[in-house]
């Protein structure tokens, strides 16, 4: 799950990690007023929005930078005129960009050096790991392409924590001046525990600024958390923003199934995530476009099937239907009867590919065969493919 | 021979009181898996499927001589249960619960990795040796004993390339269930070891997915330690970036992870790869009559 930089700063300095004061607006006389309440002579006023590269990105029609600097409170209020409303696009949005709905007005500081910093679970190391480099305020993906060197890693126990002299060597390798250390070990072992304690799945802060004062202070912060650990974070779970998300997937979330929408038209119905892939894949392979990711997981009981049926049925696009079930905790059983119930209750306007195998088949076969529900039949992947393309380009 | 379970392997079910724990739990049993018993906290006494249940792993293992288990734990006590396995001395912990967060993980495995068990998993369908013995999901009826190592992050994809196989008269040896989250407690490398020293493992086949890479640290080790055949296929070519796809490790995060850089390492390991999902089980046969040609000549 993913939040917006200021919810990010506000569980950061609730956790001690320093972060610059700051409000958020919603309309350009808020942003004009924060100005004036927060007392410093420069603000920057960002767009939020769930996607980075926002200094870089440009409001489709007028050209506005995703963040500028506001030197009087006019200034905040003309920036966040041409913020609020807007649709900003940034190299994360992709072409369609994001409508802006607030800004964040943050006080501004003394810029030494910037620097970059995230930490991170590393699957090959089997622990979160802070990672940090000098080359901070840059896309850090280009760094690790091309001077994988200047990236510093320290891995660190969740419980222990990142010990003190981890985060001194850190700051020696980032030639933080000595009196800076101090301030360094705070900052880096704060963010470590906000990390573990917060359930965080990545937690970047780019650039990482060490003040005119020989401080350190995260100007930005993107902050993502582990789904499977909502359950014990409500406070967490409650900053979500579901205009920033994909309404069909907020709805497959909602059914407890797991849904990603694409620019296709076969609509895919499959029984866990590799071969929920690997059928998009097959679809892509026999020269369709899938619509949809969709699994519908293990354990699904018919209603959630039924709702998956009318996920995919309300994408337009969809032109044609694969449901690839290969029954292991999911029983084609089950499928079956969704299938015949939705059928039934939704109604299908496109045609209906399906290949079962797997738990429970010959009996689910028979349910599909007896019900006299309308559907193409295929046997194997590549059958099932070919059928549900040309299905696809006929309904056209 | 096979690898990690055979017909002596005595299983307990962790969660066997749960729905889903008995519903696996009889399948073990009609598939001929030596189910000993199963552990539920505050239920010892009862018995589910005719097994008896205990409230400890502890318990179990001493009542039963049990070496493996199954864990189908809720996943906010998951990781609690595989510590549990792993302290009462469980020499196999396979782990199918979904949903586990991944910092419960991040303190299991340094665990695991000083204790004398191996997990399997999480988010896995388990582990089979066909005919002798199955922990897990997968249905039965599609495997076939024979020489074949079969290794996945998915469940289902598994099952389908396993079906191919079987379809081809090539049966297993042994197949494992990875699982598909960002941390698990075996890598392909750990089951690619395992596979080569079995003697009655011909030939491999190998299941991976987008993010992380754990399938350019296989490639690197097929190259450097393995002699025996080797084919993949990689799910998630049409994924579109910073999306997680269902798995909670299947995502492409700053431009790492994707299908395309995966099937480049595991091809020039010298790796047949399939490029369609339909494909698996003829890219093994391919790999095993290359590297018999290549012994002809």
């Amino acid at each position: 799950m993913k939040i917006h930089e200021y919810q990010a700063k506000d569980l950061l300095r609730a956790a001690g990690v320093p972060v610059l004061a700051g409000r958020v607006a919603r309309t350009a006389d808020e942003a004009a007023a924060a100005f004036t309440a927060l007392g410093t002579p420069l603000c920057a006023v960002k767009a939020q929005i769930h996607a980075g590269g926002r200094g870089k990105g440009q409001v489709k029609g007028s050209g506005q930078r995703g963040v500028e600097l506001a030197r009087s409170a006019d200034d905040a209020r003309r920036i966040a005129a041409a913020l609020l409303g807007g649709t900003l696009v940034t190299i994360q949005t992709g072409p369609a960009g994001q409508l802006v709905r607030q800004v964040f007005v943050e006080s501004g500081c003394a810029i030494q050096r910037e620097l970059y910093c995230a930490v991170l679970v590393d699957r090959r190391v089997g622990s979160p790991v802070l990672i940090a480099s000098t080359a901070g305020g840059v896309n850090i993906e280009e760094v690790a392409e091309r001077t994988p060197d200047l990236i510093l890693s320290e891995p660190f126990d969740p419980d222990r924590g990142l010990a003190g002299w981890q985060a001194r060597l850190l700051a020696s390798k980032l030639d933080l001046p000595t009196a800076s250390w101090r301030h360094a070990e705070s900052f880096f072992r704060r963010l470590c525990a906000a990390f573990v304690d917060l359930d965080a799945s990545l937690l970047e802060i780019n650039p990482l600024v060490l003040t005119g004062e020989g401080t350190l202070v995260a100007l930005d912060a993107k902050m993502t958390f582990d789904d499977n650990a909502l359950f014990r974070h409500k406070e967490i779970a409650a900053l979500r923003d579901e205009a920033e998300e994909e309404p069909a997937e907020i709805r497959a979330a909602a059914a407890g199934l797991s849904y990603v929408k694409l620019d296709g038209t076969i609509g895919c119905l499959v029984n866990g995530a590799g071969l929920a892939m690997s059928t998009m894949d097959l679809v892509k392979l026999h020269g369709g476009e899938p619509a949809n990711f969709l699994d519908v997981g293990g354990g699904a009981d018919v209603g959630q099937v039924t709702e998956a049926f009318r996920i995919i049925l309300s994408d337009p696009n969809v032109k044609a239907i694969l449901v690839n079930i290969f029954g292991g905790i999911m029983r084609c059983t089950t499928i079956a009867t969704a299938l015949v119930e939705a059928s039934k209750t939704v109604g299908f306007t496109v045609p209906l590919v399906v290949r079962l195998e797997g738990t429970e088949v010959a009996e689910g076969k028979r349910i599909l065969a007896e019900s006299g529900t309308a559907i193409i039949t295929a046997d194997g992947l590549t059958d099932a493919a070919k059928k549900v393309v040309a299905a696809a380009r006929s309904a056209v | 021979m096979s690898i990690l379970v055979d017909r002596d392997t005595r299983v307990i079910c962790q969660g066997i009181t749960g729905k889903v724990g008995e519903f696996h739990t009889r399948g073990c049993l009609d598939y001929g898996t030596r189910m000993v018993g199963g552990v539920t906290p505050g239920k010892g006494g009862e018995t589910v499927a005719g097994l008896p249940v205990f409230n400890t792993v502890a318990e179990a293992r001493d009542a039963t001589g049990a070496n493996a288990t199954m864990i189908f734990v809720p996943p906010a006590f998951a990781a609690d249960a595989i510590l549990e396995a792993v302290g009462a001395g469980i020499e196999l912990v396979v782990a199918i619960t979904e949903g586990i967060p991944v910092i419960d993980m991040a303190r299991v495995l340094p665990v695991v990795r000083d204790s004398g068990s191996r997990l399997i998993g999480p988010n896995c369908p388990g582990v089979i040796t066909p005919a002798e013995c199955k922990i897990g999901i997968m249905p039965g009826y599609i495997h076939a004993p024979g020489h074949v190592g079969v290794m996945s992050r998915s469940g289902t994809l598994t099952y389908e390339a396993v079906w191919q196989l079987t379809q081809l008269g090539r049966g297993q040896s042994s197949c494992v269930g990875l699982g598909g989250d960002p941390l698990v407690g075996s890598s392909f490398i750990d089951i690619l070891a395992l596979f080569e020293a079995d003697p009655d493992t011909h030939a491999i086949l190998m299941m991976g997915e987008i993010g992380g890479s754990a399938e350019e640290e296989a490639a690197d080790y097929v190259r450097q330690h393995v002699t025996k055949p080797v084919a993949a296929f990689i799910a998630g070519r049409t994924a579109p970036p910073g999306k997680r796809m269902g798995h909670a490790g299947a995502i492409i995060s700053g431009g790492k992870g994707t299908a395309a850089a995966k099937l480049t390492a595991l091809a020039d390991a010298g790796i047949e790869i399939a490029e369609s999902p339909a494909d698996m089980g003829a890219a093994l046969v391919r790999a095993i009559e290359r590297r018999a040609s290549a012994r002809g000549r």
